[in-house]
């Protein structure tokens, strides 16, 4: 077993732009944002030992940074995939395969410069093409979506009520200089905005950008070998459940056990309760993510999650702070997101944050990849347990 | 070169869009545990057993949720908005399709409501979609009016 707190994370970084980044590729994002990890935990390439690096051929990447990988890991769920790969460096470090893996990520998703996507859902003749694309072709919106209508129904969540989630979150954005949107938006302005999807609305879907990201991870028996504060892992989990562009597989799409099984592995690893956490990021794809995420990781009851939103519990000032970077929506959102959820998470415990949240000693970030067929959940801390 | 988003069948999909070409609603069930499932495999996603029949579905199925696409879709003959809609058949297997045959609107999309499978071209290919059967369409409206 992974004792809670045994890996650290020791060096963090985004990409040194990000938004709208024109003249750099996905592979220059992600290199960018290797070399700014690697400096931020006053590390060389000589130093890693690992690498994962998600849509990357391994090779590209490795030879690129001057890195001799002994371990690797590509994988590919969708956005939440280095989330995955956390978990899986985290195993690997504690095996003994490696000492020191770097996690790379980085993408091209507003100016589409060199995009690689090996995601390959949508390849002729995948199961995803044939009976799923023919309906609304690759549209996030519109698949990653199609549980809301029933949740709204079955619940009495009003459209203003839903739309609140992204009024929240602007809030947010609005002390992160970093972040795309950070003009106030009301819920009038939400409803307001052009339809993309019934009952989606384009205020109500994550942006598209460009940037990257990148962590270093190693044993916490080193941590306090290197210049930022260590972040530990306190616990992680994983589940998958449906098809990668489908929420068709998923047994009970209101209430998905996927999401309980994740949630329920990493904070059963690193022993805290839903008390203990003093911030959470949830990955917002669109505005409907938290609150399924709220439910299923269990810090409300199943059909509260919309109203606790709505009542701003989760806003600035709130009782949960959360995607207090502003998050897909406001912050970035390059397509894959489920790194730039884990910088805010790190940048929080290690107090750096924009718009940091008072004495963060327990963060969750909880990420989904495909169109809500699979997710992760990763409990942080401030502090490693004695 | 057909158009990217015109599916291309495989060996183990094959059966259901030669079907479909005739209209007919073909999908696979477990001959071990007996029970029907979608997408097509060959093995059972419920026991795992390979021996795998295929079967004409009676075409009957209820609607779970849906959105109104907004944004034109290359291959469909009719523009405008679209329903994409969670589907459940009759034999249990869940799968993503679109509602037609009835206003493309929220109002329209009554939950629960009855449907049968019916056949629309895509570029040639066609492709499975579900009308509402019987009184339906504006029953009732789907969510509280305050928005």
């Amino acid at each position: 077993m992974i004792t809670p707190g045994e890996l650290a994370i020791v060096g963090a970084a985004e990409s040194t732009t990000i938004g709208t980044v024109p003249d750099v590729s996905s592979t220059g994002l992600a290199l960018d944002a290797a070399a700014n990890a690697l400096a931020d935990a006053g590390l060389t390439a000589k130093d890693i030992d690992g690498i994962t690096c998600g849509y990357f051929p391994i090779a590209d990447i490795s030879s690129q940074l001057g890195i001799y990988p002994k371990w690797a890991d590509n994988t590919v769920v969708g956005g939440c995939s280095w989330m995955f790969q956390l978990r899986n460096a985290m195993a690997a470090i504690h095996a003994g395969y490696c000492t020191t893996v770097l996690i790379v990520y980085g993408e091209s998703g507003k100016s589409t410069r060199g995009l690689t996507n090996s995601y390959d859902t949508g390849r002729p003749g995948s199961i995803g093409q044939q009976f799923d694309m023919p309906y609304a072709g690759g549209m996030a919106a519109a698949m990653f979506s199609l549980p809301v209508a029933r949740y709204l129904h079955t619940y009495g969540l009003s459209e203003a009520e839903l739309a609140a989630g992204a009024v929240s979150q602007r809030q947010w954005a609005a002390m992160n200089p970093r972040a795309t949107l950070r003009e106030p938006v009301t819920v009038d302005e939400v409803l307001d905005s052009p339809m993309i999807a019934w009952p989606l609305r384009r205020a109500m879907c994550c942006l598209v950008s460009d940037a990257g990201g990148a962590l270093v991870v190693t044993s916490a028996d080193r941590a306090l070998d290197f210049p930022q504060p260590a972040v530990y892992v306190l616990g992680s989990g994983g589940a998958i459940e449906g098809g990668m562009l489908s929420p068709a597989g998923v047994r009970d799409p209101l209430y998905p056990e996927y999401i309980r099984t994740s949630a329920g592995a990493a904070m059963g690893a690193a022993g805290v309760t839903h008390d203990d956490v003093d911030h959470l990021m949830v990955y917002d794809a669109f505005v409907h993510n938290p609150i399924f995420g709220l439910e299923g990781l269990g810090f409300v009851d199943q059909g509260e999650g919309g109203h606790f939103i709505a009542e701003g519990h989760t806003a600035p000032g709130g009782s949960l702070p959360m995607n207090t970077n502003g998050g897909g929506m406001s912050y970035a959102h390059t397509g894959a997101y489920g790194m730039l959820c884990m910088l805010e998470s790190i940048r929080q415990v290690r107090g750096q944050a924009a718009a940091q949240v008072d004495d963060v000693e327990i963060a969750l970030c909880h990420g989904w990849g495909g169109f809500w067929s699979a997710c992760s959940t990763l409990v942080f801390g401030r502090d490693r347990p004695s | 070169m057909p158009h990217p988003l015109v599916p291309v069948p495989t060996p183990e999909t094959r059966p259901f869009w030669d079907a479909a070409s005739e209209d007919r609603l073909h999908i696979p069930r477990c001959v071990t545990c007996r029970q029907a499932f979608f997408p097509p495999s060959p093995v059972c996603p419920h026991c795992t057993s390979r021996d795998i029949e295929w079967f004409d579905a009676c075409g009957r199925a209820t609607l779970y949720s849906f959105v109104i696409h907004q944004r034109p879709h290359p291959l469909w003959e009719a523009d405008g908005p679209r329903s994409v809609a969670l589907v459940r058949l009759e034999e249990g297997p869940m799968l993503v399709s679109s509602v037609v045959d009835c206003p493309q609107t929220p109002e329209a999309m009554v939950f629960d409501m009855a449907l049968e499978a019916t056949f629309r071209p895509f570029a040639g290919q066609p492709v499975l979609c579900f009308a509402p059967v019987g009184p339906s369409a504006a029953v009732a409206p789907n969510t509280k009016a305050d928005a």
